[in-house]
Parts: structure tokens; C-alpha cells; sequence
């Protein structure tokens, strides 16, 4: 299963490392990143596999919040049939 | 990898613009559990929904995580109760209400629908006892929602039902006046009801429905009303396509959720209900998106016309998002759940005969209208016979949920709180409907041909 990991909010340092490594801990694995810089909004949007995920999804959710709370940054992570259904035909 | 622009699309419409999955509701039939014994009756009522429900809010919770999109309500809806009841007494219905409630808090759903009766053409004794029950298991409960349908096109409308229930209303207001009358924001009056619609205070689970069913609401004014805004002046062609495009993601996100939540729950995935639901939430209002079509306030001249297009639209782009389309599907106008409307009503933009018309080119009908607690009655009846009429003549459903606050008048307001939100209490006509309520029997069903 793939799921799409976005961080949304005002740019900052280190905000690919701590969340790659976040990954990396709880067994995620990237597929795919993108990222872009608007004036100082910055968007990152990754998609992961998570079939090997070591904790639950809900745990993963939490432990990216509090990176997002302690930077100031929006970080969701969502399956990626969401945007696949409304967005494909 | 999905276009950045479409995530972030989904991403704002969730977080900007309150889009969420209404509810999901469950159907769960109860014939099965029907006994000549009320302690038996009762056991297995509360037994069967119990076992039914029992994964429903943990599922939907799960799933809210999962897709990241809030899922608010979580409800069941069953047969009518008259029909499982039957020949138990008023008192017996009563003890029913209280096992719904029993149940339905053991399951932790916010609301369970069906305690009401089918009376279109005749009343049993079961729907009489049934109906007579509903002011004290309205005042007794907190969950659950009841609803009688006293008309349709093709039996045409029962006037003992309309006028028996402006008084159970006028009852249930008074039984619960020490809450503002809130007994009556769980009490819908409806013609030709629909079997699968999973909103409350309607839902119930139809007759020719399978043993249990999933249904699921959408809602969405917010990303209607922001896709109209950005469309900026253009014509009547491009705005329909821009709400037929917006109606379809919207629909799509509620045709995943039902799909999965069937299929983890074991149980058959029954319709989508297309619907705009409103919320007293800032931007999550039917009212602001008429009012961004270049309406100054809701309810003046040319509400109608963007109402009619509006609901059409929402229709045309939620049919091709989804693989069955039930319920109520349209645009509703509750006034005390919709910032918008609550402003035009209060400044008087928006009067009790202006929501009639829209009523007629619009999902549902006079919905969520607080209005003087002194009213008859027959009045009241009055009102229902409007509304059910333009549904019996018109070929659609049409309901009215009218609360009478008892102790307040026009000028006053009521407080109801969450998503039922504020209403201004809204005049009436002060003339009489009593001589022609009071005359009872049936208007007969109408003809389909001769359209004019």
C-alpha cells in the first residue's frame, strides 16, 4: 500500500531530513519525492510504501504531527486512492 | 506519482474549505426480530443492532485516518418501527424508543434513525400507537430521530396523518421545552420518503432493502462555493460546469469511503447520497454559495433560479462519480445548520414563503425552522400540507421539520448547539387553517398526465 506524505507550511531548515528520517525509523520506505518553494511557502509531497511499516499507520500520523507542530509545518499522511479517486476517471 | 497540483487541490479542500464524508450510515433490517412478546421484541431489537453495528465506529475511524478526511457522523437506520411493533401499545413504543437509545449508545453512533411509520394512504393500529408515542420517546431519548410519511405521489396525502401530526409536534415542542423544544429537531414529516436515505432526522431502512446495507453521505458546500468564487463573473454555462466538475470530486471521495467501508464492515454497499450538507461552520454554507453566484442575500429574487441550477449540477457531476445515487441527493437548506442562511433569515431576506419555492426545485424541504411557540396547531398542519403537496404533485420528496419554541416569538432566537446550530425564530401567516385541516380523509393522489 501507498500512501502521500505532504508537508505544507512556512520553509525551513531540515525539514526533508527529519522527516525522511522519521521514515527511515519506523520503516517507510520513499518512492518518490517533489518539493517546491512559493516566496517562503514550501510544499513536499512523498509517496511511501508502507507494507513494512514497523508501527501502526495512526503512530507513523502522530510522530509526523509532532515534527509539523514543532516546526510550524501541516504534515498529512494519506492512502493515495484518495487522489486517486478523485482526481482519475 | 499523482500531479502535485491535484494533492494539494484535495489537501485544501479538506483543510480550507471543510470537506468531509457526512456520515456513514448503516441499514439494519428488523424483521427478524419481530415477537408477540415485548420483552423478547425488545431483546433481540437491541441484540441485532448491537451485533450489526458493532465494528461500524471503530471502521469508520480507521478509514478517517487512512484517507485523512474527517468522517462527522456515524449512525444506523432500521426498519420503521410501526412495522416490527405492530399491535404493541403506545407505552410499548415508548420502551422501543429506549432500547434504540440503549443500543445506540452501546455502539457509540451519534444517531439512530427509523422510529416513525408509513402512513401515506391509511394508519394501522401500529402506526397510530407508533405516532402517538413519538412526543415522550422524543423527550425520553437523545439519539434517536423519527419520521412519518403522510403522502405520496401515488396513494396522494392522508390529512388525518397532517393534521394528527402538526399536533404531535405542537406535543413534542411542549414535552421538551425546558431544551428549546429540540424534541422537534429529531421529528420530520415527509412525502414519498426515500428507503436508503442515510441523513437524519430521516433515515430509516426501507422495506426492499437487504439485511443490512452501507450508505454514505458527502457534503461540500464550502468547495462549491470557493470553485465559484474563483470562477469569478462568468456565464450560466461555465458556472454549471464548474459545480459539475466540483460535484464529481466531492463524490468520488464519498463512492471510496462507502466502497471500503463495505467491504471491511462485510456488508453491501447500498447509494451515495449526492447531497450539500450545510454546517453553521464559517464557509460551509448552501446559502453563500447562492449568495456567490451574485445573489446579494439568500432569499431575494433569483434564489430559486441559482438553487435549481445549483442542486441540477450537483446532481449531473455526482451521478458519473458514483455506482448507485440514493437518498435524499440535492441541495439542502436547513436554516438553523447554515451561517448563511441564519443571516438572510435574520435580516429578513429570506421568509418562510421564499423557502417554500426553493423546497420545489431542491432536495428535501422546510427544514430546521424555529418558529412561535404560540402557533396552533392547525397551522402547523398547515405548513405540512404546503410542503407535502409540492412533493405529492411535483414527484419528489419534500419534509418539514418545523420546531415551535415554546415561551419564544419572532424577534427571539434559539440556541441549539453543534451542527444543529442557531435559528431566528421565523413568523407565520396569522390566519387560520383550522376549518380546512379539521376536515381530515384523503386528497387523492393527482394526475401524471395533462402536465401544466
Amino acid at each position: 500500500m501507498k500512501a502521500v506524505i505532504t508537508v505544507i507550511g512556512k520553509d525551513n531548515v531540515g525539514i526533508i531530513s527529519s522527516i525522511s528520517g522519521e521514515c527511515a525509523k519506523k520503516g517507510v520506505n520513499i518512492v518518490d519525492i517533489t518539493q517546491s518553494v512559493l516566496q517562503d511557502y514550501f510544499a513536499m509531497i512523498m509517496l511511501v510504501e508502507i507494507d513494512n511499516m514497523k508501527v501502526k499507520l495512526t503512530d507513523f500520523q502522530s510522530a509526523l504531527s509532532l515534527i509539523g507542530e514543532e516546526k510550524g509545518l501541516d504534515i498529512r499522511v494519506m492512502h493515495e486512492d484518495i487522489f486517486n479517486a478523485m482526481h482519475r476517471i | 506519482m499523482i500531479n502535485t497540483k491535484d494533492i494539494l487541490e484535495t489537501i485544501n479542500m479538506i483543510k480550507q474549505e471543510n470537506l468531509d464524508i457526512r456520515t456513514i450510515t448503516m441499514g439494519i433490517s428488523l424483521f427478524d426480530c419481530i415477537s408477540d412478546d415485548q420483552k423478547r421484541l425488545e431483546a433481540k431489537i437491541y441484540d441485532k443492532i448491537t451485533k450489526c453495528a458493532e465494528k461500524l465506529v471503530p471502521t469508520a475511524e480507521d478509514l478517517e485516518h487512512t484517507y485523512g478526511i474527517p468522517i462527522i457522523n456515524k449512525r444506523v437506520s432500521v426498519t420503521p418501527i410501526s412495522l416490527v411493533g405492530s399491535n404493541i401499545g403506545i407505552d410499548g413504543y415508548v420502551r422501543l424508543a429506549g432500547v434504540l437509545e440503549k443500543a445506540a449508545n452501546e455502539v457509540g453512533i451519534n444517531f439512530i434513525g427509523g422510529f416513525g411509520a408509513l402512513v401515506q394512504k391509511g394508519m394501522t393500529k401500529g402506526a397510530h400507537n407508533l405516532i402517538e408515542a413519538i412526543p415522550e420517546a422524543l423527550a425520553t431519548t437523545t439519539k434517536v430521530c423519527s419520521s412519518v410519511n403522510v403522502a405520496s405521489t401515488k396513494a396522494g396525502i392522508n390529512m388525518d396523518a397532517v393534521k394528527r401530526m402538526g399536533e404531535i409536534i405542537k406535543d413534542t415542542a411542549i414535552l421538551t421545552k425546558d431544551k428549546d423544544s429540540i424534541g422537534c429537531a429529531k421529528l420530520v414529516v415527509f412525502a414519498n420518503i426515500p428507503e436508503d436515505n442515510p441523513f437524519m432526522a430521516g433515515a430509516m431502512h426501507g422495506m426492499g432493502e437487504s439485511d443490512t446495507v452501507i450508505n454514505v453521505g458527502v457534503s461540500g458546500p464550502g468547495v462549491v462555493a470557493s470553485a465559484i468564487k474563483r470562477e469569478g463573473t462568468c456565464d450560466f454555462s461555465r458556472l454549471a460546469d464548474t459545480i459539475k466538475k466540483t460535484a464529481f470530486k466531492i463524490t468520488r471521495v464519498g463512492q471510496l469511503i462507502a466502497q471500503e467501508a463495505s467491504k471491511r464492515l462485510d456488508t453491501p454497499y447500498g447509494i451515495i447520497d449526492l447531497s450539500l450538507a450545510p454546517t453553521p461552520a464559517v464557509g460551509d454554507s448552501v446559502a453563500h454559495i447562492l449568495e456567490n453566484m451574485g445573489l446579494e442575500k439568500c432569499g431575494t429574487h433569483g434564489t430559486t433560479a441559482a438553487l435549481a441550477m445549483l442542486n441540477d449540477a450537483v446532481k449531473k457531476g455526482g451521478v458519473m462519480a458514483s455506482g448507485h445515487v440514493g437518498g435524499l441527493s440535492g441541495a439542502f437548506i436547513p436554516v438553523s445548520e447554515d451561517a448563511g442562511m441564519i443571516s438572510a433569515a435574520e435580516c429578513g431576506a429570506l421568509t418562510i414563503e421564499k423557502l417554500e419555492a426553493m423546497t420545489a426545485v431542491c432536495s428535501v424541504g422546510l427544514d430546521m425552522i424555529a418558529v412561535p411557540g404560540d402557533t396552533p396547531a392547525s397551522t402547523i398542519s398547515g405548513v405540512i400540507a404546503d410542503e407535502i403537496a409540492i412533493g405529492v404533485i411535483n414527484n419528489k420528496t419534500t419534509a418539514v421539520r418545523l420546531i415551535p419554541v415554546i415561551g419564544k416569538g419572532v424577534g427571539e432566537g434559539v440556541e441549539f448547539g453543534g451542527l444543529l446550530g442557531y435559528a431566528p425564530i421565523m413568523p407565520l401567516n396569522k390566519y387560520s387553517s383550522e376549518e380546512f385541516i379539521a376536515r381530515g380523509g384523503r386528497i387523492p393522489a393527482p394526475i401524471h398526465s395533462l402536465r401544466n
